[in-house]
């Protein structure tokens, strides 16, 4: 069964074809690792397909409906989790705050403004289950902005998975993270994996990451999607090898 | 505080708000000069109506310049109905029922049609408006009385002469002036815990958000452009209702008294000093800025008087009450400076060093 899809989906920025053609599909449980190197329009497709961009042509189906034309906020409630690559938080808002926005939005709670927040102690306990599981509770009434940049990058984990959505889209979710900081968010991952109706998008440059985590790699270079298989076969293959790995020889090694 | 869940959480600011609440309530009874009622209904009012822009600066982060124009749009509805209708009950329901439907319309148009896209748009089509609409109070003499404005007649109740309690009861008169006060100091505290209860929703934790990361916001699902324009609506209600407060209190409506940009800058500076994103801190800039407003003159006369006595040199021209704009104005320079964060920022965080 598909859940997500793109077809043909392109973005142009003036004469530049950012993400060219790409059609790919995605089943429920399923963890698919996007690589290719800097430029290769990754991100960008993410941002399509969670609606931060609108594409210059081709469609997105999601759940048996085109969601092409959705707005970003309504993806989201659709059940597209995004997590973002450049930390993208409330900066002065406490981690907990963060969390519980997430949380809140989730619940459906969007216009209530005749009680106070705090008596909502169902989402307050939400919060809390979550923050317990990115290891972030003692961090709790901090400000996201005083966190470490790991900190910040779990919190960025916990916003989405606080979404509670069916694609899970992590872009890049330990870049910048020290050694002892990366098993959290891996074992996250891998959780999540568990569950065979989530499809979890990964957009990561650590091959070593990518070879324990991934069930299908897909490659993108110069914005076109080159290789679409299983990771052994992928990276094994000439045109990775000569596309991503041959032009960035120090990411495999990563 | 009551209703909503937030404390002042400061007991500095506690005791503050107790001693402003309580000499706001006794007013009447302890200084019932017509200066000091006009102070004190100033405040009430003012605190009411920056309290309402507190949500939309300090909670949504951002900057309307039409604020002047829903307390314009209260105040005119309220002098237009009792000025044509004479002095009745039913004039002042008709004021109320025009006033407020046409203040949320208008907010609602301009949210929904600017609130879309980048702040400053916002900020730009605000301030356009206002202007077109303070042209038209002062050109459509017929219906607004044109730069005089409306003069109008309260109804039997509230004026002066009526007496209620006749002064041999208690030891002091309650007139028409006085339950008027008290009507307009209710109304606003209500207004006032209203808007706390407000920020400290689901909701209003959602303005904060905005205010932080609106894309983040969008990204969580929250539908930005909504929020923001019911915030609006809800800020433009309280405004009105405020000018019409006013309009009542004045028993006139100009231009001067409800629509220009000067009480705009007035609103901008009570929310700076008092501390954005608080609510309380509205009270305490209203207070700090109207009392600075009515008294500095004569504070400065007497300590004048006093320097020219002591044949002290320069000073009795330097505190002259002719200057009193410019220390005035050397106060907020100060007050902004080393209370960044407003008096209640700094009351809550009193460790935190001016940036």
């Amino acid at each position: 069964m598909t859940l997500l899809e793109t077809r043909d989906l392109t973005i142009r920025f003036g004469g530049h074809v950012a993400v060219d053609s790409v059609s790919c599909t995605f089943r429920p449980g399923e963890l698919t690792a996007i690589v290719g190197p800097n430029g290769a329009g990754k991100t960008t497709y993410f941002n399509l397909i969670s609606g931060q961009l609108r594409p210059s042509g081709g469609s997105i189906l999601f759940d048996g409906a085109d969601i092409t034309q959705l707005s970003a906020p309504l993806r989201t409630r659709a059940g597209l989790g995004r997590a973002f690559q450049l930390t993208n938080l409330f900066p002065n808002l406490s981690v907990a705050e963060n969390v519980r926005l997430a949380v809140q939005s989730a619940s459906g709670v969007h216009y209530d403004m005749l009680r106070p927040w705090i008596t909502r102690t169902d989402l307050i306990a939400r919060t809390d289950a979550i923050l317990d599981q990115v290891a972030l509770g003692s961090r709790r009434s901090v400000a996201a902005t005083a966190l470490s940049h790991g900190d910040q990058r779990k919190l960025e984990v916990a916003l989405m998975m606080a979404l509670e959505p069916k694609v899970f889209m992590f872009d890049e979710p330990t870049a910048g993270m020290s050694i002892d900081e990366v098993p959290v968010v891996l074992n996250l991952i891998a959780q999540l994996k568990q569950d065979a109706s989530k499809i979890i998008l990964l957009v990561e440059h650590k091959m070593d990451v990518v070879r324990s985590l991934a069930d299908r790699i897909i490659v993108l270079h110069n914005g076109q999607l080159v290789a679409d298989g299983k990771p052994a076969e992928v990276i094994a293959s000439p045109i990775v090898q000569e596309a991503y790995l041959g032009i960035a020889p120090g990411k495999s090694a990563a | 505080m009551i209703l909503s869940g937030d404390p002042p959480r400061s007991r500095v600011l506690s005791i503050l708000l107790v001693v402003i609440i309580a000499a706001l309530a006794v007013t009447p009874l302890l200084f019932p000069g017509a200066k000091a009622m006009n102070v004190a209904t100033k405040i009430c009012i003012f605190a009411a109506l920056v309290a309402s822009y507190d949500l939309l600066l300090g909670y949504t982060g951002t900057v309307s310049f039409a604020h002047t124009m829903f307390y314009g749009i209260g105040s005119y509805s309220i002098a237009i109905a009792l000025y044509s209708m004479g002095p009745n009950w039913a004039a002042v329901a008709v004021g109320v029922a025009a006033g407020l439907p046409l203040a949320m319309l208008l907010a609602l148009a301009i949210g929904l049609f600017s609130l879309r896209v980048e702040a400053i748009f916002f900020a730009m089509i605000t301030l356009a408006v206002a202007s077109a609409f303070l042209v038209l109070a002062s050109q459509l003499s017929w219906l607004t009385g044109g730069e005089d404005g409306r003069s109008f007649q309260l109804p039997e109740l509230l004026r002066p002469g009526t007496i209620l309690i006749p002064q041999d009861w208690f030891g002091f008169a309650v007139n028409g002036r006085v339950l008027t006060y008290y009507l307009i100091f209710i109304a606003c505290a209500a207004m006032i815990l209203a808007l706390l209860r407000v920020v400290n929703s689901p909701f209003g934790r959602v303005l904060q958000a905005i205010r932080e990361n609106r894309f983040r916001a969008e990204a969580l699902g929250f539908r930005t452009v909504f929020h923001l324009t019911y915030a609006n609506c809800l800020a433009a209600l309280v405004a009105a209702s405020a000018g019409m407060l006013n309009a009542l209190w004045l028993r006139y409506a100009g231009p001067d008294t409800s629509l220009s940009f000067a009480i705009m800058l007035d609103i901008l500076l009570m929310v700076v000093i008092g501390g954005m994103g608080t609510i309380y801190g509205a009270i305490v800039g209203a207070v700090i800025f109207i009392l600075a407003q009515n008294y500095l003159q004569a504070l400065m006369g007497a300590a004048s008087n006093a320097a020219a006595d002591a044949g002290l040199p320069l000073l009795p021209g330097l505190l002259h009450p002719d200057r009193w704009l410019l220390w005035l104005g050397l106060l907020f320079i100060a007050s902004v400076y080393f209370f960044p964060t407003g008096v209640v920022g700094r009351l809550r965080n009193p460790s935190r060093k001016p940036a």
